[in-house]
């Protein structure tokens, strides 16, 4: 599986959307989650982002998801797509 | 039926997400215009998800996918294909030619996911003065065409006058894509109207549509789409008219009569194709007779 | 010629007797411009009085410095119909020992004329005003219109003052309030800034899914069988409740519906609909923008009526006991129909009753239009985070997704149905929502409580506590 090669963002801050920020990491999956529904929802976003990487096989990345109540197909789409910029492919 | 087809841009999370409570009976996810060359690849993968996870509550999804004559079209079709879209709107379709090279890729990726034959529909933006005289070609080009779809934005550019709210310049773009489409026998779609603050001005420009002989109308604001539904709904006079004609070949066939006349016309083929047409409509909307407590 | 003007309100102040733990008043009409209750609250620190209770019918962003009244201790009591986010969120954070208390616009002016919540000094911020107290929202430079929700303060409290920035000779006429309740008058550069005060035009919504909402609820309007004429209405200036009013127009004008009056805050809207015809008078205890101040001045149909005549519950009677059809928001709404409009969900105040439930309990028909999920949360909750109007006083939930009728109505739900409108049970609707966003988990509660909900009839509806960290 291609690695996270650079620094990469997909998304944006208004509201629906989530903003999702991926870069080369040593080891593992560093997520850091901000979100305006993070109470309600802190715990699924966490989810459909690892799982989302878990899918594109991505085992080492370091990510900033900021959060503006985005539905949880946009949130793998977000992720997706910042993982197909990180590892250079788009 | 397909009345009111809206765009939505492909890449805003916010308008997809309620694009399926607009009224629209077709939503246009658009990956072309409304998304900048740097998000193609967001747009792309967005409109993939959305699709696969939202319950678009029984609107039809069209994707406007890229030009033929750019990179981004062949991972559209990719990405999107999977989802099962209703239709493909191709942009910039200017020959028949145009129509075989999108058609020969999406049968191979059809083929490729195992996916019956013209699952995906393909509806040609015709929006070239080029694409306006190969009409007819475009349409009967593939079975896999389902109708016409007129963009009158990027014509009047390419004939070099101006869009206006009166439409003189696309007078003749529209009879000949209505005449082109139907002589294929397929469906012909009216391009939006642009003023998003003229309530008198779309209704006008629908009702013209619709006299055309158009089968519905695309817009790019939400609050034209309850009008164009309205204009190109049928009227309770044609409903009426229609199941008139239904018992009158009911009648005549009890009768054993061969020549049917209704209100001093006769009744031809084309008159009971529409009347069917009508009432199919109708009953889409709950207007049916057996819809009617 | 005899004067009530004194040259400052350091000693208007000093003049009143104001002293510690003394309750002071102010009135919203000058929205988010309003420089009045800083201004004094300011003096009244540097006097070194303490532990004072305001009493302000509205509190809005422009007020934040009241946080630093408060942590001084100069305010330890605050009671208001509406507090905006930004000193909601120091609220919520605890910043007040003493709870706040919220009341409604109805419910604040029945407890003043009660004393049950007595004020002793009334700083009234009048765009113009007479040496000897009369005054009026209708002219000036910082014109806002009707003085409605200062009304009371100005009867019933035990010193008034009057904060001017447009002095004019005596005697000025169409007063909103007569010199008879004024004690003194001040004269200042400027009471507030007019952008903060009215805007220029409200404008109806472009947001799409409002549009629909709005459509939706003008139908339902249409098929409550209540617009005949005689009709009366009430809506407020939130971008789909205005869309609703404009669509309903044109209902009532094809129908050619003669109605009674438009009421509550008024916007360019209502008095589109008056000089349409669709109305014959619009009651107004507050103006939103320059139409409808200009249309108070200039048009006699435009009443102006205090707090007291719009909602009291405890006078004789009140315009909303003849209302027919009010639309209300609602930042969630539970499947009891309870709404709340106090608290986001996470339970920050960013909000108020105002005339929420006085018109809701009023009206014929309570209508709440609002979003089935705002970004990712669902508007209907098994349970409010807070109580602001009790379902039992609301009728209907006007949705993009679909209607829900309280089963209370259900007359109105029939008559929905046959009309073709999309009638769903909330509990449905409820589900529809959490299909598309998922289940919200529910927020732990703070144990601390930061303020008290207190119905119009003087009862305990809920309380609000501190949000505890994440």
């Amino acid at each position: 599986m291609a690695e996270i090669v650079r620094l990469a963002s997909a998304g944006t801050l208004e509201s629906s959307d989530v903003y999702v920020e991926i870069e080369p990491w040593d080891e593992g999956i560093e997520l850091q989650l901000e979100s305006v529904v993070k109470g309600q929802f802190g715990g699924a976003i966490e989810s459909a982002v690892r799982a989302t990487l878990a899918e594109c096989g991505v085992e080492r990345a370091r990510l900033t998801v900021s959060d503006r109540g985005a539905l949880e197909c946009v949130i793998r789409a977000r992720v997706e797509t910042a993982v197909l910029r990180g590892r250079g492919e788009s | 039926m397909r009345r009111s087809m809206l765009f939505l841009p492909g890449n805003t999370p916010n308008m997809l997400v309620n694009g399926p409570y607009l009224g629209a009976d077709a939503l246009i996810l658009d990956l072309e215009d409304a998304v900048a060359p740097s998000e193609k690849d967001a747009a792309r993968l967005l409109v993939r998800s959305a699709i696969r996870d939202m319950d678009f509550r029984g609107c039809e999804i069209i994707v406007r996918i890229n030009s033929i004559d750019t990179s981004f079209w062949q991972a559209d079709i990719d990405a999107i294909l999977p989802q099962r879209p209703d239709l493909i709107l191709l942009p910039k379709s200017g020959s028949a030619q145009d129509i075989l090279t999108a058609d020969e890729y999406i049968t191979r990726t059809e083929e490729r996911l195992g996916m019956a034959p013209n699952t995906v529909r393909l509806m040609p933006l015709i929006e070239t003065a080029l694409g306006v005289e190969n009409a007819f070609a475009i349409a009967s080009a593939s079975p896999r065409v389902a109708a016409l779809f007129l963009g009158a934005e990027d014509l009047t550019a390419d004939l070099r006058c101006q869009r206006t709210k009166e439409g003189r310049e696309i007078e003749y773009a529209r009879t000949r894509l209505v005449t082109a489409a139907r002589a294929a026998g397929v469906d012909v779609y009216d391009t939006p109207f642009t003023d998003v603050n003229d309530d008198a001005g779309i209704r006008t420009d629908a009702a013209c549509a619709k006299a055309l002989g158009f089968t519905g109308k695309a817009s790019i604001s939400p609050r034209h789409v309850e009008v164009i539904n309205q204009v190109f709904s049928p009227t309770m006079k044609e409903i009426d008219y229609a199941y008139e004609v239904m018992d009158a070949i009911r009648l005549a066939k009890e009768q054993g009569r061969g020549a049917i006349a209704l209100r001093g016309k006769m009744i031809d083929a084309p008159i009971v194709n529409r009347a069917q047409q009508t009432i199919a409509a109708a009953r889409e909307l709950g207007l049916g007779r057996e819809d009617a407590q | 010629m005899s004067t009530k003007v004194v040259k400052s309100i350091r000693e208007a102040i000093a003049l009143t007797g104001l002293r510690d733990g003394m309750t002071v008043s102010f009135h919203h009409h000058l929205r988010n411009g309003d420089y009045v209750l800083n201004m004094v609250m300011e003096q009244i620190a540097d006097l070194g009085i303490r532990d004072l209770t305001v009493n302000a019918s509205s509190l809005f962003d422009a007020h934040q410095p009241l946080a630093d009244h408060i942590r001084n201790h100069v305010v330890t009591g605050v009671l208001t119909d509406y507090m905006a986010a930004g000193l909601g969120r120091e609220i919520s954070r605890g910043l007040l020992e003493r709870p706040v208390e919220f009341r409604t616009h109805g419910g604040r002016p029945s407890d003043i004329a009660s004393g049950r919540t007595p004020v002793d000094v009334a700083f009234i911020a009048a765009p113009s005003a007479d040496p000897m107290g009369n005054c009026s929202g209708k002219y000036g430079k910082s014109a806002c219109g009707s003085l409605g929700y200062a009304a009371a303060d100005a009867m019933y409290a035990k010193k008034v003052v009057v904060i001017t920035d447009g002095l004019v000779p005596y005697p000025l006429l169409d007063w909103s309030i007569p010199e008879i309740y004024v004690d003194y008058v001040v004269e200042v550069e400027a009471i507030g800034n007019p952008a903060g005060i009215v805007s220029g035009t409200t404008r109806i919504t472009r947001d799409p899914v409002g549009l629909v909402m709005a459509s939706y609820a003008a139908r339902v309007i249409e098929h409550s069988g209540l617009l005949e004429d005689g009709f009366s209405f009430q809506t407020g200036a939130g971008g789909a409740s205005l869309a609703a009013a404009s669509f309903l127009k044109d209902i009532m004008l094809s129908k050619g519906v003669k109605g009674s009056f438009g009421l509550g805050g008024i916007t360019g809207y209502m008095v589109d609909m008056l000089r349409a015809g669709c109305f014959q008078s619009l009651l107004d205890v507050q103006c939103f923008d320059l139409q409808a101040v200009e249309s108070l001045r200039t048009d006699p149909r435009h009443q102006e009526i205090s707090a007291l005549h719009y909602a009291s519950p405890t006078m004789r009677s009140a315009v909303v006991d003849s209302l027919d059809v009010v639309i209300l928001g609602a930042t969630e709404i539970d499947t009891d129909f309870n709404v709340n409009v106090h608290t986001d969900s996470n339970g920050y105040i960013m909000g108020g009753s105002g005339g929420h439930s006085d018109t809701a309990a009023g009206a014929k028909l309570a209508m709440i239009i609002a979003p089935m999920f705002r970004a990712r949360l669902p508007i209907v909750t098994d349970r409010v985070t807070c109580v602001s109007t009790p379902g039992r006083d609301i009728d209907v939930l006007v949705t993009q997704g679909g209607i829900a009728v309280n089963p209370k109505n259900g007359v109105l739900a029939q008559r929905l149905k046959d009309a073709g409108l999309p009638v769903l049970d909330i509990h449905e609707l409820k589900a529809k929502a959490e299909a598309i966003t998922g289940a919200p988990k529910a927020l732990p509660k703070g144990d601390r409580v930061v303020a008290e909900v207190i119905s119009r009839d003087g009862e305990t509806l809920d309380r609000i506590y501190a949000v505890p960290e994440l």
